[in-house]
């Protein structure tokens, strides 16, 4: 009746997860009981849940992508902490589940982490940039969050039924294989991975068609802002290179659900095509990711300078080289597998020429300060901490792509401190910094400026208080997944790294208490005018919050840098262009269907992963028909009345006429 | 192997930058005991050295450029338009490509010259070891000695050895930090690596891919002895212990963990080609001794 499913699956005896999952259920039910005292399920089911709004979705996976990212640094704490105590000793940790701590901690930290904080940005920013009013395929959209918070549901499931993967943020045949891993773990990864992949691909899809179909009228190719072409690059690589996973862990499945032999040591198969498939997948993913931040960067150093970006046309040829070259590059994940001298060779020298792409990009960001006015608010400081982490973190990444040294240095400390400096140094410095920037724009105030710069420079120290000391233990030898270590000499290392992470948590802690002190205070740092920091790009011509629909009128474009151009023209006159033809707009319906495909995808997923094949059959089935009865329905749009997109209009119009007549009475720009 | 180059005065202040700043190294890759280790050591201090000429003054210029043009100072000039410059545009572009030239040329060299697969220069002819890697520990055999060991590696100082390394079960890497380059162990393939150590001493040797649960015991000790001692400890080991055949060997695939080296006096000579072609099938894995928990099944390894 239930597969594999038995009490004995709830880990009674083991205090750790257990206690963590009561707290976590416990808090769960908190909030959803105060949900329901407060009343708020028609508001959250009616506005959040069921939206189509790319806005509502972006913040979503915003909000999804910060849990995982605290559920994954609590994963941190737990492995730095581990291998600082357990020297010539056990430590705390058991194998079994220090294992499965670090494999959720990747899988989650990129996955289920990173992925939504990116993709949760090109949602929300990228429409508006373009001037239009939603994403190309709206409900398409919103069940792709949702398919991605199930699969990281099913990943937190396995912390309290069952067990997690213990083999790795990817598994690695033929160790993922039923021989040596029987257990459930690898199945949850495979599942989660697979339903939140379909949710990956539907974004790159949307994200593809939305920029080259969906621009406003004048809104050619090279007027788009930069983070619009990395948000095409890294839709492009979405579609390209997501295939692959999927194609790669549905043969790993049939090899553990069906006795195939594509990975096993036995039989014929090979385990290291498995290697070789999974980072022709891996080594774009981690582009997928850094080029939207690249995007983020790109609107910060401009706007915050004061100036256009230098070099515009250079920054979308090296975005499009690193989109290319990125596909060629994963055989460096494994130097030390014997290809042979040529083989290596390529692959390093195609690995360090993204280098000239990234370099290129360093400099014009470099440049885009020069003669510039630069103000060091927030997002500023997080760039700024950005280009000196990530320039090391490139360094040794070149040093990688040598294969002599990699032959040293391959999977060691080395390694995790060298992608922790480009993944945090890039990729999670640009989502904090694009949270700073683009947060007026969402709930209608900035967020507390003091806290936020605490904040960074508590995350900035704290990160290299962290991961330097694992530089040098990569030097000193040490390999990466040891749960206890058996060489004195590394002890210092292991623990100054601890002191790291207890000012990262610091750092933590100030971003926690910027968001409460910010909403506490969110009358005085609200934003009126839906232009708080003299932006240049067409997100800022719409009032904050942005009102769903974006524009009330379709923007017209007359050259790069599309706002920039209008507000000059404005303040050169000294007054707002006239007041367009204003026409009633249609907007996509909402719609349950996200949520209930992917209720309905968790369910399928848990029951395979338990050998319940009944309910497989059954959630399959159901979720089908919730595509059929979307797919049969007879109205989709609505209407949005004249006089509500004049309303939100003149409020705009009244707000920047204030404006204008403050810069007349000779204050200068706003802050 | 010909003595290795003396260090120039550049390489000896990289040796010294890296050397002072990382404190402690000793004992690590940059500490190597022979020509692979220190001819990779070396690639890779260059390789640091070409890029930090290029990292260090584009840090600076980076917050010089930030410093000199904050809002606050009105005395630097402000150019609210410039956006593009040719002569920059080609600076920007010339200086990674430059970079990244050499440290291609630096690749390609290195790869060839430092191919694990590629024998040694010596007059002595090498000595052969195969290398079995098991759940969870490593089995060497000297097929020229005909003795066997577990966890535990003897090698002649001033030799090559002509490491062929393979899996009995999932894939592992064979590594020496010190000795220089590590190599995949992998299940039915064969990799081959050669390796040498002129100075005597005791090296940590580990796997550097994990393999499930008793992976952080897969450590093994590396004694680096002279010729004389590495063949009288040969003979003492043949006097006497276990011998290494099919039964032992099954035994030996089986899941443990944290294993004291001990060594077998004589060695079944097809072990080896058995264990690479899999006509010893690969280790069974988890044996679970009593009855499991639902989806947890703990395997036997790993815990101390």
């Amino acid at each position: 009746m239930f597969g594999k499913l038995d009490w004995s699956a709830i880990p009674f005896n083991q205090p750790i997860p257990l206690i963590t999952s009561v707290i976590l259920i416990l808090g769960i039910l908190g909030v959803l009981g105060l949900i329901t005292v407060k009343k708020w399920w028609g508001y959250l089911w009616r506005e959040w849940i069921t939206s189509v709004d790319h806005k509502r979705i972006g913040v979503m996976y915003m909000l999804l992508g910060v849990v995982m990212l605290i559920r994954g640094f609590a994963d941190a704490i737990m492995m730095r902490t581990q291998q600082a105590v357990a020297i010539h000793s056990a430590g705390y940790l058991e194998p079994e589940h220090y294992n499965q701590i670090f494999s959720a901690h990747g899988t989650i930290m990129i996955l289920f982490g990173a992925m939504p904080l990116v993709i949760g940005l090109m949602n929300f920013v990228a429409p508006l940039q373009l001037g239009v009013r939603d994403v190309a395929f709206p409900t398409f959209n919103s069940v792709g969050f949702w398919l991605t918070a199930s699969g990281a549901l099913l990943v937190n499931i396995s912390l309290f039924v069952g067990e997690f993967s213990r083999v790795g943020w990817l598994p690695y045949a033929p160790l993922s294989e039923t021989t040596y891993s029987p257990g459930v773990g690898v199945d949850y990864y495979l599942w989660a991975v697979q339903i939140s992949g379909v949710g990956t691909l539907i974004t790159g899809i949307n994200m593809v068609t939305t920029v080259l179909k969906m621009r406003c009228p004048g809104m050619t190719y090279l007027r788009m802002p930069v983070f619009c072409w990395t948000t095409l690059a890294s839709s492009l690589l979405i579609v390209a290179v997501f295939p692959i996973l999927t194609a790669t862990l549905a043969m790993l499945t049939l090899d553990r659900y069906f006795g195939f032999h594509f990975f096993t040591n036995d039989a014929g198969g090979s385990p290291m095509m498995f290697m070789n498939l999974i980072w022709a997948w891996g080594h774009p993913e981690v582009y997928i990711l850094v080029l939207p931040a690249f995007g983020v960067f790109s609107e910060i150093f401009s706007t915050f300078s004061g100036k256009p970006l230098f070099g515009y046309r250079s920054m979308v040829a090296a975005t499009l080289f690193i989109c290319v070259v990125s596909m060629m590059v994963w055989l460096h994940h494994f130097f030390t597998m014997g290809a042979g001298a040529a083989v290596n060779t390529f692959f390093g020298i195609s690995s360090s020429v993204i280098a000239v792409g990234t370099g290129v990009k360093i400099y014009n960001w470099i440049f885009t300060m020069y003669g510039g006015r630069v103000r060091f608010e927030t997002p500023m400081l997080w760039s700024m901490g950005f280009i000196f982490t990530f320039i090391i973190g490139g360094l040794t990444g070149v040093l990688l792509a040598v294969p002599p040294a990699d032959f040293l240095t391959h999977n060691s400390m080395f390694l995790v401190a060298h992608f922790h400096n480009v993944i945090v140094g890039g990729v999670v410095f640009a989502v904090f910094a694009a949270v700073e920037y683009w947060f007026p724009k969402a709930f209608g105030f900035r967020l507390h400026a003091g806290w936020g710069k605490a904040a960074f420079w508590f995350a900035f120290i704290g990160f290299w208080v962290t991961f330097t000391p694992l530089y040098i233990l990569g030097l000193q030898g040490m390999t990466r997944r040891l749960q206890h270590i058996d060489v004195e000499a590394w002890r210092p290392m292991l623990q100054l790294s601890v002191v790291g992470v207890a000012i990262l948590i610091v750092g933590v802690i100030c971003q926690v208490i910027q968001l409460v002190v910010s909403i506490l205070q969110r009358d005085k740092l609200r934003d009126e005018t839906g232009d708080p920091w003299d932006g240049r790009s067409l997100e800022w011509a719409t009032p904050s919050p942005a009102p769903f629909f974006n524009f009330a009128v379709m923007p017209n474009v007359e050259g790069e840098e599309a706002y920039w151009g209008i507000k000059q023209r404005a303040i050169d006159t000294q007054q707002l262009a006239p007041e367009p033809d204003y026409r009633p707009v249609e907007m996509p319906l909402n719609s349950p269907v996200g949520i209930y495909t992917a209720f309905f995808s968790t369910v399928t997923g848990f029951a395979l992963i338990w050998h319940i094949w009944w309910l497989a059959g059954l959630g399959l089935f159901a979720a089908f028909i919730g595509f059929v009865v979307f797919a049969w329905r007879d109205v989709h749009e609505f209407e949005v009345p004249v006089e509500e997109l004049i309303r939100v209009e003149r409020g705009r119009r009244a707000a920047r006429d204030a404006f204008l007549e403050r810069i007349r009475q000779g204050e200068g720009a706003p802050s | 192997m010909p003595a290795r180059r003396p260090f120039g005065l550049t390489r000896l202040f990289g040796a010294f930058v890296l050397a002072a700043t990382l404190t402690g190294c000793a004992g690590g890759v940059l500490d190597p005991v022979g020509p692979v280790g220190a001819n990779d050591a070396e690639i890779l201090i260059d390789a640091t050295l070409i890029m930090l000429g290029i990292v260090i003054p584009t840090i600076l210029l980076a917050f010089w450029m930030a410093w000199r043009y904050r809002a606050s100072n009105t005395k630097a000039e402000y150019l609210p338009n410039w956006s593009y410059s040719g002569r920059i545009e080609a600076v920007v572009w010339a200086i990674p490509i430059l970079t990244i030239t050499f440290i291609g040329g630096l690749i390609w060299i290195g790869s060839f010259k430092l191919d694990p697969f590629k024998p040694l220069p010596s007059k002595t002819p090498a000595v052969e070891v195969q290398v079995v890697s098991l759940d969870w520990k490593w089995l060497f055999i000297y097929p020229q000695q005909g003795v066997a060991t577990v966890n535990e590696l003897v090698v002649p100082q001033g030799t090559p050895v002509h490491f062929s390394i393979t899996s009995g079960s999932v894939f592992n890497v064979f590594f020496v930090p010190r000795m220089g380059s590590m190599i995949y162990a992998m299940p039915g393939m064969v990799s081959q690596l050669y390796l040498q150590a002129d100075k005597p001493g005791e090296l940590m040797g580990e796997s550097a891919h994990f393999s499930g649960d008793g992976f952080s015991d897969m450590n093994f000790k590396v004694h680096s002895v002279s010729a004389a001692e590495f063949d009288a400890w040969a003979q003492k080991t043949k006097a006497g212990g276990a011998m290494l055949d099919r039964a032992a060997y099954a035994q030996l695939a089986r899941q443990s963990s944290n294993v004291k080296p001990y060594a077998y006096s004589a060695i079944d000579p097809t072990i080896f080609q058995a264990v690479a072609s899999q006509k010893i099938a690969p280790a069974p894995g988890p044996q679970p001794a009593g009855p499991g928990h639902a989806g947890r099944e703990v395997s036997t390894g790993g815990n101390r």
